[in-house]
């Protein structure tokens, strides 16, 4: 808080001279963040290569994330299968259930649901680990001792992040469809054969395919993001609680970003 | 343990620093700093907190960039370093961190290891082994070899990070305040290591700091950077033996207080 004595009045800045100046940071940011996306690029492509370091961190964001996407996906299965299906009864049409779900889960769903678990438990986890390396000057502890931290921490986990979010996504896929099964199966009585028969009628190459792109990129967007916010992060333990908050805030911010424009270009591309 | 009258070779600088200048926006933290570490001695660079030691110990390890001067170690000029060639340079500079920076994720031996793992990558396991445990030997916390750092104390943490510098065979140490927040007896432990690693290692140190135990306990010389400046420097008698207030003050407030 600051005091003024009665002689010293506040200074007011201009409100144009204000609004410059968060220009001047945002643009100053989106710079620091296409050098940060720049570097990563260059990086991934120079040796050494660090694939002890990609390996533990593919192990610590896809299995330890098991559980939690097991139980996500398969009850989102159960629901959605529940939810859909009073508006077809209306019509007389629950055997279009498994396709509806199907087309539900494979395009939208799991791609959307694995992201948004991604960007809250992988990107909270590595903003909040680089964060705090970065003020506890582990860091350049990594750069004093001739170990490149970017590629070390950074392109490892963005590397980690970007081939697991797929693979999860479709571990989701087929989980969540498996609680739509048995719900579909205990309401109407479908046969498993029946029911994946439907499912598999109703998807196309296209709609995987482009799940597994998609969720390739918010996996990209996650890990950049925690790793961004985490390398940059400083004032303290208070920096750390920000970077990994802001992580998880502007990865899912951009995760449904991302999800529209890809939606457009599918819709194109169909 | 008293420390032993080490071999300094004046002839030899390890560390020549020449015009050193460095900002942080408006604040002119170093002001046309000129310095020489000679070979085999533990200069100490005593100052008040915020007066730029840290910066200082950072540009020389190419952690942060001058804004003007040339940075000379072992015979290479810093700034002009980059990729591989800086870090070939790193690898002959210890650097001891103010908070350790020890690898939280990691145990003791993962921590000593790392820096040796990644840049002697023809060792054999065992020889990798032998190299901790010598190093754990020498800073005297061998049993802590599977403990985490959280379960570390204050001291033992300086000394393994001490350690972690030390596996790769410096030739040259920087100590950022070895010595702070640790009580007086751990304070002297520390001091002590760093006079042992002089002896035992051969390396020439500077050894950052705003204790005067330490200063009068491991400095072959010492210097006082007041204002951005060297202001004084020679044995830690030569230093304070002056009228200049702001030197007096230091030495009062440390011996007094």
């Amino acid at each position: 808080m600051k005091f003024h004595t009665n002689d010293e009045k506040p200074v007011r800045r201009p409100r144009a001279h204000v609004l410059s100046r968060k220009m001047d940071r945002v643009f100053t940011e989106l710079y620091s963040i296409a050098s940060f996306i720049g570097r990563f690029f260059k990086e991934v492509f120079l040796p050494p290569y660090e694939f002890k370091e990609i390996i533990r961190q593919c192990f610590e964001i896809g299995v330890k994330s098991l559980p939690l996407i097991s139980l996500t996906g398969f009850i989102i299965g159960i629901v959605f299968m529940n939810q859909s299906r009073p508006s077809l009864a209306e019509f007389g049409a629950t055997s279009w259930l498994p396709s509806l779900v199907s087309l539900a889960i494979v395009r939208a769903l799991a791609p959307l649901v694995t992201a948004l678990i991604g960007a809250g438990r992988i990107g909270s986890m590595i903003g909040a680990e680089l964060g705090s390396m970065k003020v506890t000057e582990q860091i350049e502890a990594m750069e004093v001792s001739a170990t490149n931290p970017f590629k070390f921490l950074v392109v490892s986990r963005v590397l980690a992040t970007t081939f697991m979010i797929p693979a999860l996504m479709m571990y989701t896929m087929l989980v969540a469809l498996l609680g739509a099964f048995l719900n579909v199966n205990a309401n109407e009585g479908t046969s498993f054969t029946t029911y994946f028969t439907q499912v598999f009628d109703a998807i196309t190459f296209l709609d995987i395919f482009s799940s597994v792109i998609k969720s390739a990129l918010f996996g990209f967007t996650i890990g950049v993001v925690g790793c961004y916010k985490g390398y940059h992060s400083s004032k303290g333990t208070e920096g750390v609680g920000k970077a990994a908050n802001s992580s998880v805030v502007t990865a899912m911010f951009l995760v449904f970003i991302e999800e529209l424009l890809s939606l457009q270009i599918i819709t194109a591309l169909r | 343990m008293k420390k032993t009258t080490p071999v300094i070779d004046t002839a030899n600088s390890v560390i020549n620093i020449r015009g050193l200048e460095k900002s942080f926006g408006d604040l002119d933290v170093l002001r046309g700093v000129d310095l020489d570490l000679y070979k085999g001695e533990n200069l100490v660079v005593l100052g008040k907190s915020g007066t730029g030691k840290s910066v200082l110990i950072k540009i020389i390890s190419g952690l942060l960039k001058p804004d003007a001067g040339r940075v000379t170690v072992l015979g290479q000029e810093v700034s002009t370093l980059k990729g591989r060639d800086l870090d070939q340079l790193r690898l002959k500079i210890g650097f001891s961190f103010q908070n350790s920076a020890l690898y939280d994720s990691m145990t003791i031996r993962k921590n000593l290891e790392f820096p040796l793992v990644r840049n002697r990558r023809n060792l054999t396991r065992a020889e990798v082994d032998k190299m901790v445990e010598v190093v754990l030997d020498a800073v005297g916390l061998s049993q802590t070899i599977n403990q985490m750092p959280s379960e570390l104390s204050g001291g033992q943490r300086k000394r393994i990070g001490i350690a972690r510098t030390l596996i790769l065979q410096p030739e040259i140490m920087l100590y950022d305040e070895p010595t702070a927040g640790l009580d007086p007896i751990t304070c002297i432990d520390i001091n002590n290591l760093i006079n042992e690693v002089q002896d035992r290692f051969h390396t020439s140190s500077i050894i950052i700091t705003h204790d005067l135990t330490c200063a009068k306990d491991v400095g072959d010389r010492v210097v006082m950077l007041l204002d951005g400046q060297f202001q004084r420097q020679g044995t830690f008698d030569e230093v304070f033996n002056t009228q200049d207030e702001r030197v007096k003050l230091f030495h009062d407030y440390n011996f007094i207080n």
